[in-house]
């Protein structure tokens, strides 16, 4: 890791700061600001130096200077002088300057992580922080540092780390749900608490599914902005690849972008995206198509037949499915209905993502084989049912058998005793 | 009189006889009965519950196709990689169960219901299933396919 | 069917075996056995039951191994597989179920009614002792048969069970880990039970049931002291066939109720035990425990610096040494006078275990 460079072509380095990219290995050299600073006592200067340890860039051998510039080896306050390239503490532009020193030089970052993207610097002046941080001067948009908490930056696999999936909410949080804070800039500051009551918030944060989107899967993370309307869809479909395409083949998607709303944040929402059930279509209270449909017009009328189908087709399952329950309960075997009303199940999940083309037409395609399957369970559970009828029947037959027997035994009894006592009397 | 009191007697005592002797017979059948079927061997020699016996030969299952197998009450898929292995995993998807199948032109196991993606060791790549499928254990025993679950 | 045996006709056939095995000093012997008539009669015939019983737990119990699998793999899954796909699987292994229920229920009312009856008098002191021995087999049987199917609430009432012996002291801990097969509950605890429950315990009960029988077959049948005070007609009926054809008749009530019981209440098979969940909510013992589980259960953790289940454990094992010991206690009954004790000792215990047995089944779980 150690590798002798230049000492010379790094202090040159930071002379030329903005001009010239440094392609120099970190190094473990002699640096003597941690001696000083950790052994203050305002915590501001502390602080940074004691957390510092920890910080990825300090295990990859880099040290304070390699930011803050200055004379390293110095053990007095001259090497804060800023005639050594000391820089103090970076505020706006300034920031993404100095982490883009580095991470905006591919032929540099390849030498510690090939994989890692060198376009952050680029992605971040097209972002609406970097936008109003370049031209309006504004200082209280996010920078690197807002993020990425400084001297304590972890990779973002890192659970600790300020970027780990799990964290993004709220690192995002920290400014969009500060009301007072973005009080200046007139947009909503509920985000963050409607994407805490979203089913991807609870995928995240209950089932541990890191893959579940938080605010960077949506937003982008450096270029971050609100998705635009008409490509709303795109985003989503990420994910949700099959509804995406069938919205996009539908009549609805021409209509919405007509209308000027979004595809599928009309209906799903956007922050608050909750958990999907078949009340959201139909013309009923909680149906989302009366949004623009009313019960009597053609989209209301297919919206309350696609909401039948739909319905029917859950209930024949759950039908099948309680019949089965009942039957392996009692014993039987029901192994055969059970696994073919799997494919039930998988019609009735196909169906509701069928849903999303908005036609009558396409969702009959889906739910006539669910119906068909689960009829044939059902009927296999009615017949198992019927067999366990048939163990009482046969129970039935055993025990009139038994009890005739019973009684022949009984009769045997008596009249043997009576023919004992009658050839005892003999006797006597 | 004494002597139809005799016949009747013996009349009575042979029916009784007959007729216990006939409900015994049946009685013995109907313990016999279910006792001689409880000793046929069942259809499927073996619980499926953890290894089922494929209707398969190996020799069928033609490389980079898979198909859906029964394994207890769950789907189970059957995979022939190009390479000619087999490899068999819970055909349930991990996203809302669905049943997948294999997709020859990309040699994935595929879900249809939201695109899901897997590749053939089961690891989930693309769409939303959260996690991998439950891999099996393939052993070829002479022209039999058996899949197993691992423990 | 039993005219033969009257009839001193016999066939070559029997002359045949008569000449090698001595026939004829077994018809001597059956035809000299004889069952006293009089009010208790009644009480006679729950022997002959519980054996009958025991019979067909032999006989299913065989049939069950032809399928069962002892491995916590496999346990599970060979008695699912036994139930749906073996052909009256369900009615085997129900039938098993219920007959262990109703063979310790009969051998219940067998003990207690020789123990009103005073029939341990000398000289059946010895049928009394071997037919204590049998009660404590038919308890480990139904104790090690529970644990067999390897299902949740058995894993679990295991567990509770065998954590009992712990609390003696010196060798608690060890009885612990001999039943166990190790530390907690395992699948080694399932093959040990397994080898106690279908070689063992058999193996024992062979001897002990050979003993029993044949002090019953010496002694002939107790006549309780205060029916010979109240002055016995000395009627007897012969056993054979007068006595086993009612037996029979017995038999076969029990059978259908058997059958019915299996029919309509097929024993369940429940959840697969997973030792790494917590232990479900109300878990039971088979019922004849019951009263010991709710007795240690309801015990405060320490009497008088003494720990309250060590207590408990120790009371069972007095209580079970009064009554094996009964026929060196009551020794007012073994010269033929009346003695209370005895009758008092023994009801008191029924209605103790009818008591906490009730409360086992009602009191809340959570309790």
């Amino acid at each position: 890791m150690i590798r002798a460079t230049s000492r010379g072509f790094l202090w040159l380095g930071i002379a030329v700061i903005l001009f010239l990219p440094l392609p120099a290995i970190g190094q473990q050299q002699v640096e003597n600001c941690a001696a000083c600073h950790q052994a203050l006592p305002d915590g501001r200067l502390a602080e940074p130096a004691k957390q510092f340890v920890g910080d990825i860039h300090a295990v990859k051998g880099f040290g304070c200077v390699s930011c803050h510039g200055g004379d390293a080896p110095d053990t007095e306050m001259s090497a804060m002088n800023p005639a050594k390239g000391y820089i103090g503490k970076p505020t706006g532009t300034k920031i993404v300057d100095v982490c883009g020193r580095c991470h905006s030089d591919a032929r540099f970052m390849r030498q510690y992580n090939p994989a890692l993207r060198v376009d952050q610097v680029t992605e971040y002046y097209t972002s609406v922080h970097g936008r109003r941080l370049k031209e309006q001067k504004d200082s209280k948009v996010a920078t690197c540092a807002s993020c990425h908490k400084p001297h304590s930056i972890k990779a973002p696999s890192d659970p600790r780390s300020s970027v780990h999936p799990l964290h993004v909410a709220d690192t995002c949080g920290s400014c969009h749900a500060n009301a007072e804070y973005m009080a200046p800039y007139k947009i909503p500051t509920d985000q963050l608490a409607n994407y805490k009551k979203s089913v991807h918030w609870r995928m995240m944060a209950n089932k541990g599914d890191l893959s579940a989107p938080t605010c960077n899967d949506c937003h982008g993370n450096h270029g971050a902005a609100p998705p635009g309307i008409s490509w709303v869809g795109n985003v989503c479909s990420q994910c949700h690849a099959v509804n995406g395409e069938l919205f996009s083949k539908s009549r609805h998607s021409q209509v919405f972008v007509q209308m000027g709303i979004p595809g599928c944040a009309t209906c799903h929402d956007n922050h608050q995206i909750l958990e999907t059930s078949d009340e959201l279509i139909g013309t009923q209270d909680k149906a989302v198509c009366t949004r623009c449909h009313t019960g009597e017009d053609r989209g209301g009328k297919s919206a309350a037949a696609m909401r039948a189908m739909i319905d029917s087709l859950r209930q024949e399952y759950d039908k099948a499915h309680a019949i089965l329950l009942k039957a392996g309960h009692a014993g039987m075997e029901v192994s055969q209905p059970e696994f073919d009303l799997n494919e039930a199940k998988t019609a009735l999940i196909k169906a509701r993502a069928a849903i999303h083309a908005f036609s009558v037409v396409t969702l009959k395609k889906e739910v006539d084989p669910g119906l068909q399957v689960s009829a044939k369970a059902y009927a296999g559970g009615l017949k198992a049912l019927e067999e366990l009828g048939f163990r009482r029947k046969w129970l039935a037959v055993s025990a009139v058998i038994i009890l005739a027997l019973i009684v022949g035994l009984v009769l045997k009894i008596r009249q043997m005793e009576s023919a004992q006592k009658g050839s005892d009397k003999e006797g006597v | 009189m004494a002597e139809g009191m005799l016949k009747q007697f013996i009349e009575r005592r042979n029916f009784l006889n007959w007729f216990l002797g006939t409900t015994a017979g049946a009685f013995v059948f109907s313990v016999l009965y279910p006792l001689s079927r409880y000793l046929t061997p069942p259809p499927v020699a073996e619980s499926t519950a953890r290894s089922v016996t494929l209707s398969l030969k190996p020799k069928e299952v033609k490389p980079n196709s898979g198909q859906i197998f029964r394994f207890g009450s769950q789907p189970g898929i059957l995979v022939k990689t190009q390479a000619g292995e087999l490899k068999a995993f819970s055909a349930a998807c991990t996203h809302l169960a669905c049943i997948v199948q294999y997709r020859s032109d990309i040699s994935h196991i595929w879900c249809a219901c939201h695109n899901g993606h897997f590749d053939l060791n089961g690891k989930n790549i693309e769409g939303p299933p959260p996690k991998a499928l439950e891999e099996y254990a393939v052993n070829v025993r002479a022209d039999q396919i058996v899949v197993s679950k691992k423990s | 069917m039993d005219m033969e045996n009257r009839s001193p006709e016999h066939g070559k056939l029997w002359h045949w075996l008569d000449e090698r095995i001595g026939l004829k000093d077994f018809e001597k012997l059956a035809r000299k056995k004889e069952v006293p008539v009089h009010q208790h009669t009644i009480w006679y015939y729950f022997g002959g039951m519980t054996l009958f019983l025991f019979m067909i737990q032999v006989l299913s119990g065989i049939l069950l191994l032809l399928y069962y699998r002892p491995s916590a793999t496999e346990a599970y899954e060979s008695i699912q597989f036994l139930m749906t796909e073996v052909q009256f699987g369900w009615l085997v292994r129900s039938v098993h179920a219920w007959s262990a229920n109703l063979m310790i229920l009969a051998m219940f009312v067998h003990m207690f009614s020789a123990l009103m009856l005073r029939s341990y008098r000398r000289p059946r002191e010895v049928t009394w002792l071997s037919g204590g021995g049998l009660l404590g087999l038919a308890l480990a049987f139904g104790f090690t048969g529970y644990l067999l199917p390897w299902n949740e609430l058995a894993f679990f009432a295991t567990r509770v069970g065998t954590e009992i012996p712990g609390v003696l002291p010196i060798i608690g801990s060890f009885l612990r880990r001999f039943l166990r097969g190790g530390e907690d509950v395992t699948g080694a605890t399932l093959t040990r039970f397994y080898g106690i429950h279908v070689a063992v315990l058999p193996a024992i009960v062979t001897v002990i049931l050979g003993l029993h029988l044949f002090m019953v077959q010496k002694h002939g049948m107790s006549v309780p002291p205060d029916v010979e005070r109240r002055g016995w007609s000395r009627r007897v009926m012969p056993f054979l066939p007068n006595f086993l054809l009612r037996d029979l008749v017995g038999w076969l009530c029990a059978l259908g109720v058997l059958a019915a019981l299996a029919a309509y209440y097929p024993a369940e098979l429940g959840k697969k035990a997973d030792p790494f969940q917590p232990a479900p909510i109300g878990i039971k013992p088979e019922w004849y425990f019951m009263a010991m589980f709710q007795t240690l259960k309801l015990l405060p953790a320490h009497i008088l610096g003494i720990e309250g289940e060590l207590l408990g454990v120790l009371g069972f094992g007095a209580i079970g040494a009064v009554l094996i010991l009964m026929p060196f206690v009551d020794r007012r009954a073994a010269v033929g006078q009346p003695s209370r004790f005895p009758a008092a000792f023994g009801i008191a215990l029924i209605l103790y275990t009818i008591l906490l047995t009730y409360l086992g089944y009602t009191m809340s779980p959570t309790k």
